[in-house]
């Protein structure tokens, strides 16, 4: 009933739900495959397409701001960052003993900088529960007191950008020193096991890459939940008239600030999602140039549609990889290239394209 | 002495009494909107000067005046977008629109249409005039919001209305320059306001579209008071009204059309150009 009703006229929702589930059932049997068979699906590879899975997540959110409400964030990949700090902060604690030192409690990072006790924001992480209601209230809390207060000054536009680009640079650079206890420059990695299960095990990583599937495709349905409800018209209102949704009686900035720090929880969830994937989180996933990124992404695939954004994201890393591998000098070129293109040649993005058509079909 | 004589007022409550935001309107004296002493300066320009200004409830009138007389300004102030510097502003005679926000004084009442036709461009005119309904605004009960049988039927009353059922599914940025302002007149309506502010409704009208529109204006007073901020003067002429001449952001004169045109004051400064 309830997905039947938000789904309704949201054909490209509808069709990339189905291809998601069919992947989330092809890949893994593919990977079961005997390793010599011709269709057989490396490890690596599930591996590399849980990441994709996670940034599609990502830009999943950055479209909920940027093409629904109007707020063009250069900061998003912060919330990200966080979320994946507070998964690696879990994983760290799992390590226990096995670590180089050997310290039961105290990660090796610690015990090298000679610190004897846990600082007090690393207790708790060794309950998963706590790691996972971290994984959302940090980022959430982060972007709530961010946006109560840019959002109450009715900072708006390209300057609110500025400051989230701001907001990130300031998190990276805080997070590079040793003493914020979060492992400075190298970050969080060395991690053994999630749950008891080895994170290098086949299994680990299937299960892994299904449960980023299964939040790309829940997150899909909370956005498209918000979008499709009254909420979300008030949204698009914001974005393209915000005086006028002020003057009917809304409170522009309490709708910025649910919907911003939504899409930051989902960010976070994202970001916990990649980290066990990727084995490493470090102070580069705070820079600026992530969350640029991400736009770009979203732009290329297709703005205020959620589906184009899953496409930019998933069709640029793929790019990414492909040309990194067999052209790695070019790769910048190629993204700045492609972007110019899309900007010129296809304003609405990728769907914009398949839309056109439908639209003079009908 | 003179300070200790400002204390003892006695036509005056002491600031920290005045309660800040009243529920219901109290109409009991017949005047819907007060503005006593009001003065506002950007920058050393005085925009609006000792304006004092009342609307009687279920009233039609106009406000005219040349470029720079403080029109524009002075919705401001009632909507709560700009804050005078000194002077009071009262909705009803227990509201004090000094110390309500914007969001606060459109849901206690007061609409607002702007000089240039703002409406909601990529929504159909339905979805517009949803968005405008009076009633919860929260997010979360926004959140939850459906669309019950009566309010399709409120909405389908202001379609009629303002004439555009059958625009209905239309996206609104489709629509005519007239009809988008007759849209936005219509988002006003359905937030059941009790004063409405209507910034230039005629202009870049057809004549036909312009006869609909003083129609429609005229048929919304009695059950709401109307404030119309016009230039054009045919329009004002057809509306019928009482007329308030604003110059250097005071009141230079008011009276019906005739009276205000004959006035000396008005001739010199704005109809003898």
């Amino acid at each position: 009933m309830f997905l039947a009703r938000i789904l309704k006229h949201d054909r490209g929702g509808q069709l990339f739900l189905l291809t998601l589930l069919a992947v989330l059932i092809v890949v893994p049997i593919l990977n079961g495959l005997p390793a010599d068979h011709a269709l057989h699906l490396s490890t690596y590879t599930v591996t590399l397409l849980g990441k994709y899975l996670t940034y599609a997540l990502l830009a999943i959110a950055v479209d909920l701001v940027w093409g629904y409400l109007g707020i063009l964030t250069l900061g998003h990949a912060a919330f990200f960052a966080i979320g994946g700090y507070a998964m690696g902060m879990y994983l760290m604690r799992q390590i226990g003993e096995r670590g180089v030192y050997g310290n039961p409690l105290l990660p090796d990072f610690m015990v090298f900088l000679n610190w004897q006790e846990l600082p007090w924001f690393w207790h708790g992480f060794d309950q998963f529960w706590f790691a996972a209601l971290m994984v959302f209230l940090a980022p959430g809390l982060l972007a709530f007191v961010f946006g109560w207060l840019a959002f109450r000054s009715r900072v708006t536009g390209v300057y609110l950008s500025i400051i989230t680009q701001a907001l990130t640079y300031a998190l990276m650079l805080a997070f590079f020193r040793n003493e914020m206890g979060f492992g400075g420059n190298n970050g969080l990695t060395d991690f053994k096991d999630i749950f008891g299960y080895s994170l290098q095990a086949d299994s680990t990583r299937i299960g892994l890459f299904i449960a980023s599937g299964l939040a790309l495709g829940l997150g899909y349905l909370a956005c498209r939940a918000l979008v499709k409800s009254r909420l979300g018209r008030v949204a698009v209102a914001i974005r393209d008239t915000e005086d006028r949704a002020r003057f009917i009686g809304y409170k522009v900035e309490h709708v910025k600030l649910a919907i911003f720090t939504f899409s930051a929880m989902l960010a976070g969830l994202a970001g916990a999602l990649y980290v066990p994937q990727v084995g490493i989180i470090n102070p580069g996933e705070f820079s600026p140039l992530n969350s640029i990124e991400v736009v770009i992404w979203v732009a290329m695939g297709g703005r205020a549609t959620l589906y184009g954004a899953v496409l930019g994201a998933i069709g640029v890393n793929y790019a990414k990889t492909w040309f990194t591998a067999a052209f790695p000098e070019i790769w910048l070129f190629a993204l700045g290239g492609l972007f110019v293109l899309v900007t010129l040649l296809l304003p609405r993005g990728i769907v914009g394209l398949w839309r056109r058509k439908q639209e003079s079909a009908s | 002495m003179s300070a200790v004589q400002e204390f003892f007022r006695r036509d005056r409550v002491f600031d920290f009494m005045v309660p800040k935001v009243v529920d219901g309107l109290d109409l009991s004296h017949g005047t819907v909107l007060y503005m006593e002493d009001v003065s506002v300066a950007f920058d050393g320009f005085k925009a609006i000067n000792n304006l004092n200004f009342y609307v009687n409830a279920g009233e039609l009138r106009c406000l005219i005046g040349p470029n720079g007389a403080g029109k524009t300004t002075m919705m401001d102030i009632i909507t709560g977008k700009t804050r005078p510097d000194t002077g009071t502003c009262w909705f009803g005679a227990r509201m004090n629109l000094l110390q309500m926000s914007e969001p606060e004084i459109a849901r206690a009442g007061i609409g607002r249409k702007f000089q240039k036709p703002t409406v909601f461009e990529y929504h159909s005119v339905f979805e517009n005039l949803e968005l405008s309904m009076a009633g919860p605004k929260g997010v979360w009960r926004t959140l939850r919001a459906r669309l019950s049988a009566l309010d399709h039927e409120r909405i389908d009353e202001v379609l009629e209305l303002i004439g555009l059922s059958d625009e209905a599914q239309r996206l609104a940025g489709a629509l005519s320059h007239g009809q988008k302002q007759w849209l936005e007149i219509g988002m006003l309506l359905m937030q059941n306001p009790l004063l409405l502010l209507v910034d230039e409704p005629a202009a870049g009208m057809t004549h036909q579209e312009m006869d609909r529109t003083v129609e429609l204006l005229t048929s919304l007073a009695g059950e709401h008071s109307v404030v119309v901020v016009e230039h054009d003067m045919d329009f004002v002429r057809a509306l019928n009204s009482r007329v308030t001449v604003l110059h250097q952001g005071s009141v230079l004169a008011e009276g019906n059309m005739d009276q205000v045109q004959n006035d000396p004051k008005v001739v010199e400064v704005y109809l003898g150009e």
